[in-house]
Order: C-alpha cells, then sequence, then structure tokens
C-alpha cells in the first residue's frame, strides 16, 4: 500500500524533477561508485578489526559480571559502571573525545591516527552492548545447570566454561548479530573526525558534483551488506525460537 | 564404627524461613535411607546440604568423619565422593548423552577421553542405554533421561549418592524403568541417601525409612515400623494423608 502511494505519488510532486535529478541521477551513480566501493572498503576493514576486539572485550566484562565471589565485589562494580558509562553516551560522543582527545595528547605516527582512535571508540561502546547481550545469555542460563556441574565436582570456571557459556552464546546469536548489523553501519560515523570512509566519499563527490546521489549509492551498497546481515539474523532467531518454544500455536 | 555420613545439629534458613532445625542423624556405609515427609519439610534441602550445594547456617556435616561443612572447605574434592541425582534430571542439553557422562570424568578426575568413553559405554550398556550414547537429551524420554542423569552421577564412583526426588517428573508408566536403576544400586556398597514420595518404593528398598518434619527428623526406623506402626503422631498424620487418595 505505501509502496503503491510513494511510487505513483512522489513523481506527481511539483519538484520531482529536480529531486530526480540530484538524488537519482544515473551519469553520477556511475562516475561515483568506483569511488565509493573503494571508501567502503576502509568501513569493511575497521568493521573486520573491531568486531573480534569487541567480542572478547565484552565476554570478559560479561564474565566479570558475573563473577560471584564475594572479593571480586570492585570487579564486578568496574564491569557495571563500564557498561552504564559506555552506553549511557552517544556513539558519536564517543568517537569525537576518544578519536581526537587521545591523538592530541602528542602521541607520535602512527598512534595519533584518527582512524585507530575512532575505531576504539567504536569498539569500546559496542563491547558495552555486546556484554549486555552475553550477561542476559548467562543469566537466561538455568541455576540447575550450574548445580548439576557443580555436583560432579567441577571448579566454577570450568562449570562456565564447559556448561554456561556454550548454552548461554547459543541463545544469544540473534541479538549479537543484530548488533553487529548496528555496527557495519556505525563505522560509517568514524568519517566525522577524518577517515574518508564511504559516507564521506559521498560528501566529497556531493561537493564537488553538487549532487547528491553518491549518498543514494552510498545507502545502497550499505544495504547489499546489511540485508543478507538481517535475513541471516531473522533466520537463526526464529530457528532458536522454533527450538527453544515448543509447539506452535495454529494461526 | 564411623559413619559414612552424619549430620549433627544442622540448621539452615533461606531468609526467614527456617528449613533444617536442628537435624541430627547418621547414616552407615552402604545403608539406604528414604526420607519422607511434606513439602517444605526439608527433604531436598537436607540432600543438597550433604554435598555443600548449600551451606548450613549452624551444626556439622560429616563424611566418614570428617567435618565437610567447615567454612572454606573446598567443595569440589567432597562432591566427587558425593553425586546427586536431581528431580529436574538437569542433563547439559548441549552435549550428547556420552559427553553429559564423559565431561567430569575427563575434566575433575582426569580421565583420558578413552578411558572415559569406555566407562560411560560400560554403564550405558549395563542399564540398557547403549544406542543412546550419541543422542541429545531433548531427544530421549523423561525417564531415559533420569537414568542418564543417574548414570552420569554413578560414572564418578561416588562412595554416597543422593536421589532428589527423582521420579517426581516423571509420568506415572516411567517411573518404575528409573526405580529399576535404584534397586541395582542396593548392596554394590553405595551409601543412598534417597528423598522421595514413593512410599511403596521407600518402604522396599530401604534399610531404614526417616520421617522428617518441619525440618527435623521427627522418626526413624525400620520400613516396616516406620509404615506399619509409626510411632510418631505427626507419622501417623502424614501417612493417613498419603494413603487418603
Amino acid at each position: 500500500m505505501v509502496l503503491v502511494a510513494v511510487v505513483l505519488l512522489v513523481p506527481r510532486m511539483p519538484r520531482w524533477d529536480r529531486v530526480k535529478k540530484s538524488f537519482f541521477d544515473v551519469d553520477q551513480m556511475r562516475d561515483s561508485f568506483p569511488r565509493l566501493i573503494d571508501a567502503f572498503w576502509l568501513d569493511v576493514k575497521i568493521f573486520a578489526w573491531t568486531t573480534p576486539a569487541i567480542f572478547v572485550l565484552a565476554l570478559l566484562i560479561a564474565l566479570a559480571r558475573n563473577s560471584r565471589s564475594p572479593a571480586l565485589f570492585p570487579l564486578r562494580a568496574l564491569a557495571a559502571a563500564y557498561t552504564d558509562v559506555m552506553r549511557g553516551v552517544p556513539v558519536i560522543l564517543w568517537i569525537y573525545l576518544v578519536g581526537f582527545g587521545v591523538p592530541g595528547l602528542g602521541l607520535e605516527r602512527p598512534y595519533n591516527s584518527p582512524l585507530l582512535w575512532g575505531s576504539v571508540a567504536l569498539g569500546m561502546t559496542y563491547s558495552g552492548y555486546v556484554a549486555e547481550v552475553f550477561r542476559a545469555g548467562i543469566d537466561s542460563v538455568h541455576e540447575s545447570q550450574r548445580a548439576a556441574a557443580r555436583s560432579l565436582g567441577l571448579s566454577s570456571a570450568q562449570t562456565m566454561r564447559f556448561v554456561v557459556l556454550p548454552q548461554a552464546v547459543r541463545r544469544v546469536v540473534p541479538p549479537l548479530l543484530n548488533d553487529l548489523v548496528s555496527l557495519q553501519k556505525d563505522v560509517a560515523l568514524v568519517s566525522l573526525i577524518g577517515p574518508i570512509e564511504i559516507l564521506r566519499q559521498a560528501g566529497i563527490d556531493k561537493a564537488k558534483f553538487a549532487n547528491f546521489t553518491p549518498y543514494v549509492v552510498a545507502a545502497l551498497i550499505f544495504l547489499a551488506v546489511t540485508i543478507p546481515l538481517t535475513r541471516l539474523t531473522d533466520y537463526l532467531w526464529q530457528r532458536e525460537r522454533r527450538r527453544t518454544s515448543g509447539t506452535r500455536v495454529a494461526a | 564404627m564411623t559413619p559414612k555420613v552424619s549430620l549433627r545439629g544442622v540448621n539452615k534458613s533461606f531468609g526467614a524461613n527456617t528449613v533444617l532445625h536442628d537435624l541430627t542423624l547418621d547414616v552407615s556405609a552402604g545403608e539406604v535411607v528414604s526420607f519422607i515427609g511434606a513439602s517444605g519439610s526439608g527433604k531436598t534441602t537436607l540432600l543438597r546440604c550433604v554435598n555443600l550445594l548449600e551451606q548450613i547456617d549452624d551444626g556439622a556435616v560429616l563424611l566418614d568423619g570428617d567435618e565437610i561443612s567447615a567454612v572454606g572447605r573446598d567443595p569440589n574434592p567432597i562432591r566427587r565422593r558425593v553425586g546427586i541425582v536431581f528431580q529436574s534430571f538437569n542433563l547439559f542439553p548441549h552435549m550428547s548423552v556420552l559427553r553429559n557422562i564423559t565431561l567430569a570424568l575427563t575434566k575433575v578426575l582426569g580421565l583420558s577421553s578413552g578411558d572415559a568413553d569406555t566407562r560411560a559405554a560400560e554403564l550405558l550398556a549395563r542399564f540398557g542405554l547403549a544406542e543412546k550414547a550419541s543422542v541429545y537429551p531433548d531427544q530421549l524420554s523423561g525417564g531415559q533421561q533420569q537414568r542418564v542423569a543417574i548414570i552420569r552421577a554413578l560414572a564418578m564412583q561416588p562412595e554416597v549418592l543422593l536421589l532428589d526426588e527423582i521420579t517426581s517428573a516423571l509420568d506415572p508408566e516411567l517411573v518404575g524403568e528409573v526405580l529399576d536403576v535404584v534397586r541395582e544400586l542396593k548392596g554394590s556398597g553405595i551409601t543412598l541417601l534417597i528423598a522421595t514420595h514413593e512410599m511403596a518404593f521407600a518402604r522396599e528398598i530401604s534399610d531404614r525409612v526417616c520421617f522428617l518434619h518441619a525440618g527435623s527428623v521427627a522418626e526413624v526406623g525400620a520400613p516396616s515400623q516406620i509404615f506399619s506402626e509409626p510411632q510418631d503422631e505427626r507419622t501417623q498424620q502424614f501417612l493417613r494423608r498419603v494413603r487418603s487418595h
């Protein structure tokens, strides 16, 4: 319905011709596409090196928060404070603060690159979100599983490693992929402190040719990656639901 | 002779709720003792205190005269000697039946995976589950799951095995196969502490039956005495209630 309305109505708007020319210029698309794809490669690289770091850091934070020994209270408090602070401030602010702030301390090349510190900022914030996903997964494993493992003589670390974590991670694969889809887009925010990735390249092209088409091309390139990832997330989510929530009620 | 398991004036509360109240009982090596009593009488908590899944507030739990409930004792070596089977099976759903059994054999006892597999396979064969080794728990019936849980505990070769209402979550027609496993254990030298609602089974298998009321031992004695000539008025009331339906 909405789609039909858009397709039918938008071309009838009084300034459609002008919008069409400045957003959907085919020649402009052809011209910008190679540059944008090149620039997108940097997004992919940032994504590729931040993702493993995020997962490792997030898992450590989640484990710290789930520790039970009374002596480890400071660790739990620290982990809780970390996730609160990281999630409580917009990603873009962290990118500005860390990306401009740390190189400003006077570090030598290559340690003063905004690209490096922008990625670090992205990793810091996302590890806060992902840690909460891991924590939810760990909490979702029933206490009786721990009781069974501990009763067999497994230590609490062995219980976590062999019994709790494998079940927890399996359950949170869909929300984890969801966070990855977000990360994949938020990588573009690093452009705001300098690196020429796709969003910035699109901005440069827009300024040069006084045409918005490069932004449309950039959006399409993002969609080409995020849609398959989103579909995969949905598929895994449904499969997990079928596995754990019993017989479906007929419509 | 030193009792195998000894509970000395054990107290345990959860918040304001006192679950075990000055409970004292000795169990000899190789003895089969069943605990009966109303829900909330402390049967499950008693068992969980024996393998240190619960920490007692006061009193002492002794294993071969050794105070295992002492504050700061490492529970892991003790749990190797005292196994437990739970009402809700608690198999690890992400592992095959075989791996459920061998996990603690390799990680706790340090057996090679070959030796662990052999020990698990022998036990599975002995209890008629040989062909289920590579199956996952959710593909098994409740009775089969509970038999695997018993095997998992037995594989550790514990001196004491705690059975916590192991048939309460089962369909009636599956109770028999699980109780058969327990029957086979009697006389093997293992000490069995059984919390149960199956009165006929308790009567049949136990050397002694212990009636718990409000977290204490109200009456303990031979099954024939407890079930035929209960002395304590609370035992009589409980048995009347149980038998009236």
